[in-house]
């Protein structure tokens, strides 16, 4: 009913399939790429402990994690090429028409993702026999590889929300300027937003994999280091991604007034706006929500007074519908409840490190712990429905509405059925590995003998440490 | 400039069919290996190869992609419209491929392990096929310059068919040379000489699909049939005897000329289909200069394709030298 309600009686009858099949894929290669973007660094911290300081115990975090890299890398890459086609398949009408203008981060990104790769295989399979340091340095180019093509892909995202640099004539874009469209509004912050959200999404699941083995009372040195390092890696990032959020929801204020008032539900243009929290919008009028007075107002302007454009102030003819209003505004609910929630325990953990310079042991505060990455994932994915849910019913603001962009030729639902299928069983066999790997580490415990930076380990040796698996 | 930016594409296509055909026909040998007993040791011959180069191997499609989408994004709409059966197709079995072939080698063996295995080597088979297709729809004019041409005639014909067989034998082609190298390297004398029988099999398999291949241009795709053999003739020829060379050398375990002149084979075949097309982006209408995005953005692409040259190559270099030297794994 409510997929049904998304769509007006004009839309061709691909839009409705594009639309739930982008967002699927979307959101499925969103919860891979944290890991790819920022698992590496925590990689990285635990190398340089081992490398600095002789640490055994970090050495055999960064190895494994390595491995689990591998496998999550390899999902990422495949379901990133898919998007790659589908922004051909299901959205011809985008490229074909501004490919020209905004196609180009994406071959920057293609640029990144290049480097990425490269460095990412000499990484995770330069264990054994590449020299220390410069094994290290593969991994530094593989994480500021993942900032370049964060950055360039946020390009082409954050140009679809607030578009620039481009001339149209008799539909076909004749002027390009480079560096508007990269650099575009909506650019900085966005990527600055994007790239906390990988580090905070990657911390808190994998810091959440070892809070379970705290809570399980595995309480080594092993399982607190791997819960350290991810854990306060997006602790730090938490608070900051406070400030950057706050400074962009002033930001779709100035420059997306339809987005700002789908996301504080906002009806009608007025002053002394309230933030509501929950509710829904009901035949324009809201009901069921906690309002805080004045709030959105302040958070908006500094001041009770500052007035808000309302959905009333968008043209009839692209005013988003109740349903999709409600989505954006729910979406942005969830974003920020959860997001409060994990600086709590980001503030918690500030506490407990601040008064005892240790883990934690307060099964509170570990249970926390571990849901905190599912919660940091539910955050990710509906901060990416405000953005783009927010943006209808245009692909591009103002310039090319997203039922002008998809595709009109042939049924798309066989496909999309087929993509959840496969996605399906993809996701379920990464489980499977993942968990195939922690059983193997866990029977062979934090004390298993790692062979790095050395000769070939001889086969009957090999069989106990870590680099067993299969390469 | 416009054309300077198609030779651009035209370079990542031949790096694509060479990289990403060596990745792919190792599926097929994955597929054809026999029995889990009979198969291991060619299997994980095949996933020590594979393993730390299949993803910078699959980097080559997405720059592809990229910069058709940039430099002629009409074009791109054109095909993405007409052909979006065997690029949905292909898109699936990249997903599965990858997936299966990543999964496989971190499950413990039992059924997971080979139904991902079974999963890598089927898609690694199907994938360069619709691609096949995919070249053969556009080389013999079958994408109309608007776009939505027939979903069906426009890949299910004489030369979509023949590139899609013709993909899948030089994929096999190519992985068999590599993987003889790599057997030869790894001291294996008979995993060399299984993938020597292969590399000859598939040489003369590709050979004879290249000879009907004529048959089929010349009644299917006139234009393409008379450029190939009149402008596209040099290329066509240096291609024939890289890889007779190569297939006498194959016998005298010279892997690294035989490498060198497989892959020339294959480039220059590919080339061959550039140069036949020239000056048409969709094999025989709309002129490249037409459809070409602005200047502005063309020099983008000029200047990412330097730093690919300056960056990437070096580093790609770098990952092939330490896993040919075997220091990965």
């Amino acid at each position: 009913m409510l997929l049904s309600s998304l769509l007006s009686v004009a839309d061709p009858p691909q839009l409705l399939p594009a639309r739930e099949q982008m967002a699927f894929t979307l959101g499925f290669h969103i919860i891979i790429v944290p890991f790819g973007v920022a698992f590496t660094f925590m990689m990285l911290v635990c190398q340089f402990r081992a490398l600095r300081y002789g640490d055994q115990q970090a050495l055999l975090l960064a190895q494994r994690w390595s491995r689990v890299a591998a496998v999550l890398f390899a999902v990422g890459a495949v379901s990133g090429t898919v998007l790659t086609f589908e922004l051909g398949l299901l959205w011809p009408g985008l490229m074909g028409a501004y490919g020209a203008a905004f196609g180009f981060p994406f071959a920057i990104e293609g640029l990144f993702f290049f480097l990425e790769a490269i460095f990412m295989a000499i990484y995770i399979y330069g264990w054994r026999r590449l020299p220390p340091w410069p094994h290290f340095l593969t991994g530094v180019v593989v994480t500021l590889a993942g900032v370049g093509g964060t950055a360039s892909v946020i390009a082409a995202n954050s140009w679809m929300n607030q578009p620039g640099g481009f001339t149209v004539k008799d539909g076909r874009v004749t002027e390009v300027v480079p560096s508007k469209v990269f650099f575009n509004g909506a650019f900085w912050w966005e990527t600055v937003h994007m790239l906390l959200a990988a580090y905070i999404v990657a911390g808190f699941m994998v810091a959440g994999v070892y809070a379970w083995g705290l809570l399980k009372g595995r309480r080594d040195r092993y399982h607190r280091l791997g819960f350290l390092v991810p854990f306060t890696t997006a602790a730090i990032a938490m608070p900051l991604q406070f400030l950057v959020g706050d400074t962009i929801a002033r930001q779709v204020f100035d420059r997306e007034p339809a987005k700002f008032a789908a996301i504080e539900l906002v009806p009608s243009t007025a002053d002394h706006v309230p933030e509501t929290l929950g509710g829904v919008i009901v035949n324009g009028a809201v009901r069921y929500g906690l309002p805080l007075p004045d709030v959105a107002s302040i958070l908006a302007g500094f001041r009770p007074s500052t007035t808000i454009r309302g959905l009333d102030a968008i043209p009839r003819a692209v005013r988003p519908d109740d349903a999709v209003v409600n989505v954006v505004h729910l979406a942005f609910d969830v974003m920020v409840g959860t997001a409060s929630l994990l600086l709590l325990l980001s503030l918690w953990f500030a506490w407990f490190w601040w008064r005892r310079r240790e883990v934690p042991t307060n099964r509170w505060f570990l249970r926390g712990a571990a849901v905190a990455g599912l919660v940091s994932l539910a955050s990710l994915e509906s901060g990416w429905v405000v953005t783009e849910v927010g943006r209808q019913p245009w692909a591009v603001v103002g310039v090319l509405l997203t039922r002008d962009a998809v595709a009109t030729q042939g049924n798309l639902w066989p496909l999309f059925a087929t993509v959840l299928a496969i996605y399906l069983c993809v996701g379920i066999g990464a489980l499977l590995v993942l968990r195939t790997m922690r059983r193997r580490w866990s029977e062979s415990g934090p004390d298993a003998v790692a062979v790095p930076y050395g000769p070939r380990p001889a086969p009957a040796a090999k069989d106990h440490s870590d680099g067993a698996d299969r390469p | 400039m416009s054309t300077t930016i198609a030779a651009i594409l035209f370079v990542g296509v031949i790096a694509y069919a060479l990289f990403g055909g060596a990745d792919y026909g190792a599926g097929f040998w994955d597929l054809t290996a026999g029995g889990p007993e009979r198969g291991r040791r060619s299997r994980e011959l095949i996933s020590l190869s594979l393993s730390p180069v299949w993803e910078a191997n699959h980097t080559w499609l997405i720059f592809c992609l990229v910069t058709l989408w940039t430099g002629f994004p009409q074009a791109f709409a054109a095909i993405t419209t007409t052909l979006y059966v065997p690029l949905g197709l292909a898109a699936l079995g990249i997903v599965t491929r990858g997936a299966g072939f990543a999964f496989r080698h971190s499950l413990p063996e039992g059924r997971g392990e080979q139904l991902s295995s079974a999963a890598f080597a089927c898609s690694s088979v199907l994938t360069p096929f619709f691609f096949g297709t995919v070249a053969g729809g556009i080389a013999s004019g079958r994408v109309p310059t608007d776009g939505h041409g027939d979903p069906l005639s426009s890949w299910v014909n004489p030369t979509a068919a023949l590139g899609g067989v013709l993909a899948v034998a030089v994929c096999a082609y190519l992985a068999a040379v590599f993987l003889n190298g790599q057997a030869q390297r790894r001291g294996d004398e008979q995993l060399e000489a299984a993938f020597r029988d292969r590399a000859v099999a598939a040489a003369v398999a590709t050979g004879l699909v290249a000879l009907a291949g004529v048959f089929v241009l010349r009644s299917d795709s006139p234009r393409l049939f008379h450029q190939l053999s009149t402008v596209g003739a040099p290329l066509l020829a240096v291609s024939a005897v890289c890889g007779l060379i190569a297939l006498l050398l194959l016998r005298r375990s010279r892997t690294v000329v035989v490498r060198g002149m497989a892959a020339t084979a294959i480039a220059t075949v590919v080339a061959g289909w550039g140069v036949a097309q020239y000056p048409y982006l969709l094999g025989t209408h709309l002129v490249i200069q037409q459809a070409a995005a602005p200047t502005a953005t063309l020099w983008v692409l000029v200047v990412v394709s330097c730093v690919a040259a300056a960056l990437i190559a070096p580093s790609l270099l770098v990952l092939y030298v330490l896993q040919l030297r075997r220091k990965l794994g």
